[in-house]
């Protein structure tokens, strides 16, 4: 099977049924994306498909096949930061930093569809993907200003 | 601006070790009789050196013993460190000091941190009973009871201000200036002339001098750093997806184990059938482990599905069978002979009852998952005599000394290496997964195992918080309250968890009563009661411990007592209170909520003030009631912390805990049936969402004279302060959590 993660292709032995988030995580070694919950409660697994944000942990590998798929090690560098990243680092957002990737893809995904998303906007995308360091008022408010920083860019 | 005397005037013998490639500068300890039962390995009399921060060729780096679980306890320290010896805090290293490493024996461990048992006024006491001794004893090893900041406070900085000088010293005798015309900044010994030294430079001189000791650490005043906002060492990581944590470990060779454990908590197996399982791709072995089997696998996932696959007879738990059981538990636990400690009995409250219309009520809190997003995961691998571990733990000697007993080697042949921490809560005190992944260990010699919990086998083996029940007798007088009785039942957290590490302790818990026997009020009758109940099911500290229900039903008690007699909340606490610290947070959230009584509207305010780990934390939270149920308007928090070292972090960590606190009071219990968890996951076990979360406005005050820590102190008081707010707002009296059993929340 054939993979295209971060802009780099891969060849994986997997089962078809094998979520991507184990191949990923195990196969690919790309541990930034995060397992939870294992089943769409959390959102610590969310990657981008396509530009989508999905839960890594609900996607077959089989139907992640020909999908531009990335992490958050494709979104942006600790030297090459992407906005979200830039205002969760304005922000001082992370605690334990766990579900950081997920909050961050999510964002980021929101922002491409909603270059200006209000607040009850920002409540209903953000709300499945859980923090349990409740670092949410720090969230919301890097959404705002990566969408200022976008918006400028 | 706070009375910062002691933080001075304490002075510490500090030395110095050469270590591989550079010297260590750390705290002299001398064992002193009876203080520490554990530290056998250090004879009496004999000091050992606690080494805080190392120079080496690379730099400045920081050792310590602490666990970083998200609290920033890496980046508070490095902070700590970075001011007294002017350097960037971007350039301090950190090195969690893993048991076994070079230099770091045993004993050094041992005396790594000591637990700061608040002794001030009344909580002396509890310090003094037998349960003190064994938190203190605890906390030569654990993080834990927000003592990284107090206890690390004075420790690193004047190690870090006698490393400083000693450059100076090593500065002078390699250049000859005198040492008292060198100046230090950004990392460098500055010479008159105008040229630098760095300090990795100075690495090989400071061989040849004395340590210079009795360096006393600067005046807050002249903090250049502390005190203001600065990054966090660790936000470009956790921002970037390239942060490691204990379950992003590989190691050469390393095989992916799961297990299937007993779902009946504690009982065990007695038999499997693996047929299934020991066929499917990527299984390398099927394995006993205490209380279960493990697969291991060439792949997480794999490992997990070949769990699921196999067939297992389990034995039954030890617990009662229906939740009414372990609630008649708790309430049979209120006689004479369960009776654990009285350590607040003033006036004469019997008398005081009997003269009065008596008010009472009955008050839960539930058992609670820890549940912090990263499942916990070990990797462990045993081969010729040596064991290595791969966690993340807040309590390195206990996975050192359980791993040893295991592998059946000393405890000196276990290296620990201690990883960051997706959260924690209090889940990390607990070793569990690390025993048996070095189970799984001894059985596959050679071989790194991960075994990593799914989330559903986390949270139904989960050691609960605590299950505890109150009951409140109380009276009024003349608008005023008159009498309180509080008697609060529940088995005791402190056996069962280091009943677990095989430790016994004695005494009274002070944790049944934590935050309620303290609570800093004038009561003119007031008596609090602990009663110990039977062991239930196994429990283990939970972020704030005691306080997280004690703290509720005192406050939650208190309210009804000021409702009947028809006062207000605050000015009622406030005309009550005396702890002029307590006053001071009072005040403060009054002020910053604008306090006043009746609002209308549908809206509703509550305050709740208490005192855990000595730090009084006060909160006012305001609902609204809306026809889709209540929502969380807004909350203040005013903290006395002595002093606020990182603005930004302490902000984030006090609206995190009360998210925390209002998320499980609103929404969250786990209950046994037969012995089994009904809750496997987030879906069974709700916390707080964003669209949910209040705006919350924090201050912290700084009047006190000793620097405290606040990863727990702000749980407490959220949980009454909404009860009291939902009230306000309704008329509802909730006397029991989680509360979205008997009102709706939006
Ligand atoms: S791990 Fe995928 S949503 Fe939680
Ligand atoms: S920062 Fe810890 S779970 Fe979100």
């Amino acid at each position: 099977m054939r993979l295209t993660v971060d802009g780099v292709a891969h060849e994986v032995d997997v089962e078809a049924d094998m979520p991507l988030l184990w191949v990923l995580r195990d196969e690919l070694k790309i541990k930034g994306v995060k397992y939870g919950c294992g089943i769409a409660q959390c959102g610590a697994c969310t990657v981008h498909l396509d530009g989508a944000a999905v839960r890594s942990c609900q996607v077959w590998a089989e139907d992640a096949e020909g999908a531009e798929i990335t992490t958050i090690q494709g979104l942006g560098q600790p030297e090459a930061l992407h906005a979200v990243q830039a205002a969760w680092i304005e922000h001082q957002v992370a605690q334990c930093g766990y579900c950081q990737s997920g909050q961050i893809m999510q964002a980021a995904a929101l922002l491409a569809e909603d270059p200006a998303p209000s607040d009850a906007v920002i409540d209903e995308v953000m709300s499945g993907n859980l923090c349990r360091c409740g670092t949410y008022p720090r969230i919301r408010a890097a959404i705002h200003s990566a969408a200022a920083r976008l918006r400028e860019a | 601006m706070g009375r910062l005397k002691t933080f001075t005037r304490r002075a510490f013998l500090v030395g110095s070790a050469a270590v591989a490639g550079g010297v260590a500068f750390g705290i002299y300890t001398v064992r002193k009789p009876h203080e520490n039962p554990l530290a056998d390995s250090l004879a009496p009399g004999e000091a050992a050196l606690t080494p805080y921060l190392r120079l080496d060729a690379r730099g400045v780096t920081l050792i310590t013993p602490r666990a970083d679980m998200g609290q920033g306890a890496y980046h508070v320290q490095a902070a700590l460190l970075a001011e007294e010896l002017d350097l960037d805090l971007a350039e301090v290293r950190t090195d969690p000091g893993p048991p076994g490493a070079a230099y770091w024996n045993t004993a050094l461990a041992e005396e790594a941190a000591e637990f700061s048992v608040p002794s001030e006024g009344l909580m002396r006491t509890v310090a003094e009973t037998a349960v003190g001794a064994v938190m203190k004893m605890m906390g030569m090893q654990i993080t834990g009871g927000s003592t990284t900041v107090p206890d690390q406070f004075d420790k690193l900085r004047a190690a870090a201000a006698s490393a400083r000088e000693t450059l100076k010293a090593a500065a002078a005798h390699q250049t000859g200036v005198a040492a008292d015309k060198l100046r230090t900044e950004n990392g460098q010994v500055l010479l008159p002339d105008g040229s630098a030294l760095p300090y990795a430079a100075l690495t090989p001189a400071l061989a040849q001098v004395e340590v210079v000791q009795d360096v006393p650490p600067r005046d807050p005043s002249q903090w250049r750093q502390l005190g203001q906002p600065m990054q966090r060492i660790d936000i470009l990581a956790k921002s970037t997806g390239t942060q490691v944590y204990g379950i992003d470990v590989e190691i050469d060779g390393m095989a992916h184990a799961a297990v299937k454990l007993n779902p009946a908590q504690g009982g065990e197996m007695r038999g499997f059938d693996a047929s299934v399982a020991e066929k499917m791709r990527g299984v390398q072995a099927v394995l006993p482990v205490t209380g279960g089997v493990a697969v291991v696998a060439d792949n997480t996932w794999r490992a997990f599905q070949a769990a699921q696959a196999i067939e297992v007879q389990w034995g039954p738990a030890e617990m009662p069978a229906t939740m009414a059981d372990h609630w008649q538990a708790l309430a049979d636990a209120f006689t004479e002979d369960a009776r654990d400690s009285r350590q607040r009995d003033d006036g004469d409250v019997d008398t005081a009852l009997e003269a009065a219309e008596v008010i009472e009520a009955e008050y839960r809190a539930p058992y609670l998952a820890h549940a912090p997003l990263e499942p916990i995961s070990a990797v462990v691998r045993v081969r010729d005599g040596k064991a290595e571990v791969w966690t993340g733990t807040q309590v390195p000697r206990f996975v050192q000394k359980n791993v040893a007993a295991i592998a059946g080697i000393a405890a000196e042949d276990v290296t620990l290496h201690v990883q960051m921490m997706g959260g924690s809560f209090g889940h990390r005190l607990e070793d569990e997964v690390v025993r048996r992944a070095a189970e799984i260990a001894v059985q596959m010699p050679g071989v790194p195992i991960k075994l990593t919990y799914s989330r559903e086998e986390d949270m139904t083996h989960d050691f609960p918080r605590q299950i505890a029940m109150a009951r409140l007798r109380g009276t009024v007088d003349a608008g005023q309250v008159a009498a309180m009785d509080l008697s609060i039942a529940s088995p005791s957290v402190m056996v069962s968890q280091m009943g677990r590490q095989g430790i016994s302790v004695p005494g009274p818990d002070s944790q049944i009563v934590a935050g309620a026997w303290n609570a800093p009020f004038a009561i003119p009758h007031h008596r609090v009661t602990g009663y110990r109940a039977a062991p239930l099911a196994p429990i283990s500290s939970w972020r704030s411990v005691g306080a997280s229900h004690a703290g509720f039903f005192h406050n939650a008690a208190l309210d009804e007592l000021i409702h009947a007699a028809g006062a207000d909340p605050l000015a009622e606490r406030l005309r009550l209170c005396n702890d002029p610290l307590a006053r001071h947070v009072l005040e403060a959230v009054g002020e910053m909520s604008s306090w006043e009584g009746v609002l209308g509207d549908g809206r509703g305010r509550g305050v709740a003030l208490t005192t855990s780990f000595d730090v009084r934390c006060a909160e006012v939270v305001e609902v609204r009631a809306t026809d889709d149920g209540i929502r969380l308007e807004k909350v203040w928090v005013a903290a006395e912390v002595g002093r606020v070292l990182d603005p930004v972090n302490f902000e984030n960590l006090v609206q995190g805990g009360v998210i925390f606190a209002l998320g499980h009071a609103i929404h969250s219990e786990i209950t046994y049936r037969d012995g089994r968890a009904e809750q496997s996951n987030y879906d069974g076990y709700p916390a707080m969402r964003l669209y949910q979360t209040p705006k919350i406005a924090v201050r912290g005050l700084e009047n006190g004279d000793r620097v405290r820590g606040i990863g727990e102190p702000p749980v407490p008081p959220a949980a009454p302060a909404l009860a009291s707010a939902i009230f306000a707002a309704t008329g509802t009296r909730l006397r029991e959590m989680p509360f979205a059993k008997f009102v709706d929340f939006v």
